[in-house]
């Protein structure tokens, strides 16, 4: 009988869970305000400016979706989220949207009830040398010593590859990327190694960048994107074409520039489509009509964002490589606006 | 015969000798020197070490300190004025510095915090001081309210319910002061309960929507840096003192109930760490919570640093209670003093004493292990070395923010240790 009854109360909390929910979008919308969970500080990613408004690539993502929800893309609250914290404060509902470079694995999603709305950054573990070694490819580094971050994935990706190539090295344990770079300038490590993207800020925080060399093999798959919580698909789905979105803009040559002379009607059905001046693809989603116009309009298109936050005219310098369009021999291949 | 005194009787002399300066070894600076630093053979060793470290330290960060950059926008530009010498680039703190303060609170607004801080130095003032008026205790009760506002705003009226529960319980105490001391306690505890609970909500919502006044509202989100660290470490120190002397006397109490909960509240908190109790905080209480409510993050911390303070209160001053000789407990008892009269007058004035350097220790502790926050994703002035460092204009940054943080945290806690020190010379603990 208890037992009954104690099922039925976890049954009764998990519909009005599930019920709360789907109405992410209501919730927002009467909020006034959308709540995005962002790391505590990633150079070009997400990080605070002197005047306390959050900058970066992954911010970028929440202020689009903010722009295609409530019309204004600095309608955010940024809640800082560390590694442990990231997954409970969306599954408790204290953040809307997780735009916090997250690795896309099959555990996060079906496991711990996350639904990831796409990929916005390619990342992939490498590998940080100084130039004085000598050492021009990843396979020459048998019997270094490696500067690893403890408890995460590049840690099991490294013991991974050195094991598959039969090759020897030394880990340097240590806590925090900020660790890593002290410990690596003080020669308390030959290689370091994390994601591709973090290298690259490091090594532009350097005194003398140009000692130091990447190199070129990747050594795991690191899709980064936006992550809903589970069970609501109308809400997964405006981030997910949100982002779609501000990617199809680029391959169609819609920018922050030349979108309000666009969005008056083009002989292109496809950006009429999605800037709405044909079509409802807008109310599809719960939306209004000019939802991409605002989405595209907050901080440009997706290559507007990358080269304003961590491309190669900025400090950070990071090609596009494989997170260029498709038609330029990236992965980045947003499904048709139709 | 000769004139000369001292040759009279050749072996006495009658006459004084000026008197003769010391020798060289046995005064001034020389002396100083010879009994303090060079007195053995292992002190001098030990001395010449000291010095050699400090011309080392001095050598080594004295360059960098002197060179110091002030006017710079980014690391890269320090780099550039200083032109591949060594120096420190604190351009960082003249650019950051108000977010390592305040976090994100709003710039217009930052006469709040600061209002805020120099009325909590007036309130803790009479605390601190016996000579300053009696009088000033009512302000430092009325504080709280006061600070609580300044910093988060909203409604005014808001404290003002809160404060008017405490009041309730004050007048039903009153009341019922002549029936009994337990009826009047329980008295006082259920009318203050039950207007927070029943009637302080319409209270505050008749007169909010009537006489809307107060400062414009913040929230706690845009709370970070010093701010964060003052306002967890204010709160839990100034709430763990009282609920530690309670746990304490729970603890020490002849009632099995109270006593058990005491000894496992106590034991539970101890045996586990504090981070445990943040990432409880933070994560697990969300889940128990209905989905929606939003329970401020800052209050969840509060809760738990106090909780575990608390328990670590109440073991320092079950010490100071330990070692008072059992004779006044009895001579109290002798006097027809009532429990708590014993308490107040006889007890706890000593066993307080006997625990300062203990409880002054645990405050320290307290305020340090503030800056654990960082690890539930508050932003406090390590959480925001990192964020700042994230910036591109300053990835690559680490000592200049680190001594800013730091020196600012050894105020607080030199403060802290020098007054503990001050009012152990007043009390002679030792008694000397």
């Amino acid at each position: 009988m208890k037992k009954t009854v104690l099922y039925g109360t976890l049954a009764a909390s998990a519909l009005l869970a599930g019920a709360a929910g789907a109405q992410t979008l209501e919730a927002v919308q009467s909020n006034g305000e959308l709540s995005c969970g962002v790391s505590t500080g990633l150079a070009g990613f997400s990080a605070p400016d002197a005047n306390g408004v959050w900058q970066g690539f992954d911010v970028a993502v929440c202020r689009a979706v903010a722009a295609a929800v409530l019309g204004d893309p600095m309608a955010v609250s940024f809640v800082s989220t560390t590694g442990q914290t990231r997954f409970s404060a969306l599954a408790s509902g204290e953040i809307d949207m997780l735009s916090r470079n997250t690795t896309w694995t099959l555990s996060r999603d079906v496991d711990l009830g996350n639904t990831f709305a796409g990929i916005n950054y390619y990342d992939g573990q490498g590998f940080m040398v100084n130039r004085e070694l000598g050492v021009g490819s990843a396979m020459e580094l048998s019997g270094a010593t490696v500067c690893i971050q403890t408890g995460t994935t590049t840690e099991l990706n490294l013991a991974d590859f050195f094991r598959v190539n039969g090759m020897e090295y030394e880990p340097v344990p240590i806590e925090t990327n900020a660790e890593a770079q002290q410990q690596y300038l003080a020669g308390a490590c030959d290689v370091y190694t994390t994601d591709a993207s973090g290298l690259a800020a490091t090594r532009a925080s350097f005194p003398e960048p140009g000692n130091h060399a990447i190199l070129p093999e990747i050594i795991s798959k690191e899709p980064l994107g936006p992550a809903v919580r589970q069970g609501d698909d109308q809400w997964a789905d405006i981030v997910r074409w949100t982002l779609n979105a501000l990617i199809a803009a680029e391959e169609l040559g819609v920018t922050s520039a030349n979108i309000e002379e666009l969005a008056a009607g083009t002989d292109n059905p496809e950006i009429n489509r999605l800037l709405g001046s044909e079509g409802d693809l807008g109310g599809m989603l719960g939306l209004d009509s000019d939802w991409a116009v605002r989405a595209i309009s907050a901080a440009g298109n997706y290559g507007e964002i990358f080269a304003s936050t961590i491309g190669e005219q900025t400090p950070i310098g990071l090609a596009r490589g494989l997170n260029a369009q498709w038609t330029q021999g990236g992965l980045l291949y947003a499904p048709p606006f139709r | 015969m000769s004139d000369t005194h001292a040759n009279t009787v050749s072996y006495v002399r009658d006459s004084m000798l000026p008197e003769q300066e010391p020798p060289l070894k046995e005064r001034g600076a020389m002396k100083w020197l010879r009994e303090n630093l060079f007195s053995g053979w292992l002190n001098t060793a030990l001395t010449l070490l000291s010095i050699f470290v400090i011309w080392f330290i001095i050598i080594e960060v004295g360059p960098w300190l002197m060179n110091t950059v002030w006017n710079a926008g980014s690391l890269r530009e320090c780099r550039e004025i200083l032109d591949g010498t060594s120096g420190a680039c604190f351009a960082v703190i003249k650019d950051r510095w108000h977010q390592l303060m305040f976090g994100f609170y709003p710039q217009d607004m930052y006469w709040r915090p600061v209002l805020a801080f120099v009325l909590m130095l007036v309130a803790v003032a009479p605390i601190l001081f016996a000579e300053l008026p009696r009088k000033m205790l009512y302000f430092s009760g009325l504080f709280p309210f006061i600070g609580y506002h300044l910093l988060w705003g909203g409604s005014i009226w808001l404290p003002i319910a809160a404060l008017m529960g405490f009041v309730a319980g004050y007048i039903a105490f009153r009341l019922l002061d002549r029936m009994s001391s337990l009826i009047s306690t329980l008295g006082a505890v259920a009318a203050a309960l039950v207007w927070w609970f029943v009637l302080a909500a319409p209270f505050n919502a008749v007169l909010s929507s009537a006489l809307p006044v107060g400062l414009p509202f913040v929230r706690s989100d845009a709370f970070g840096g010093f701010l964060v660290s003052l306002v967890i470490g204010v709160s839990g120190i100034s709430l763990s003192l009282p609920l530690g002397i309670l746990l304490a006397l729970g603890r020490q109490s002849e009632m099995i109930f109270v006593k058990t909960v005491c000894v496992v509240f106590i034991e539970f908190i101890r045996g586990v760490p504090l981070i445990t109790l943040l990432f409880t905080a933070s994560l697990l209480l969300n889940y128990f919570l209905p989905p929606g409510t939003s329970f401020d993050l800052i209050l969840r911390v509060i809760i738990m640093v106090t909780l575990f303070a608390t328990a670590y209160m109440a073991e320092v001053i079950r010490g100071g209670l330990a070692a008072l000789p059992k004779g006044q407990y009895e001579a109290a008892d002798a006097l027809g003093l009532d429990y708590w009269k014993a308490q107040r007058l006889i007890i706890m004035p000593q066993a307080l004493k006997i625990s300062i350097p203990g409880i002054v220790n645990t405050f320290i502790g307290l305020f340090k292990d503030t800056t654990l926050v960082v690890f539930i994703g508050l932003l406090d002035p390590i959480g925001l070395s990192n964020a700042i460092r994230a910036d591109t204009n300053w990835n690559g940054i680490y000592w200049e923010l680190f001594i800013f943080i730091g020196a600012l945290f050894f105020i607080f806690c030199f403060s802290m240790s020098r007054y503990s020190q001050y009012l152990e010379r007043k009390l002679k603990t030792d008694h000397r």
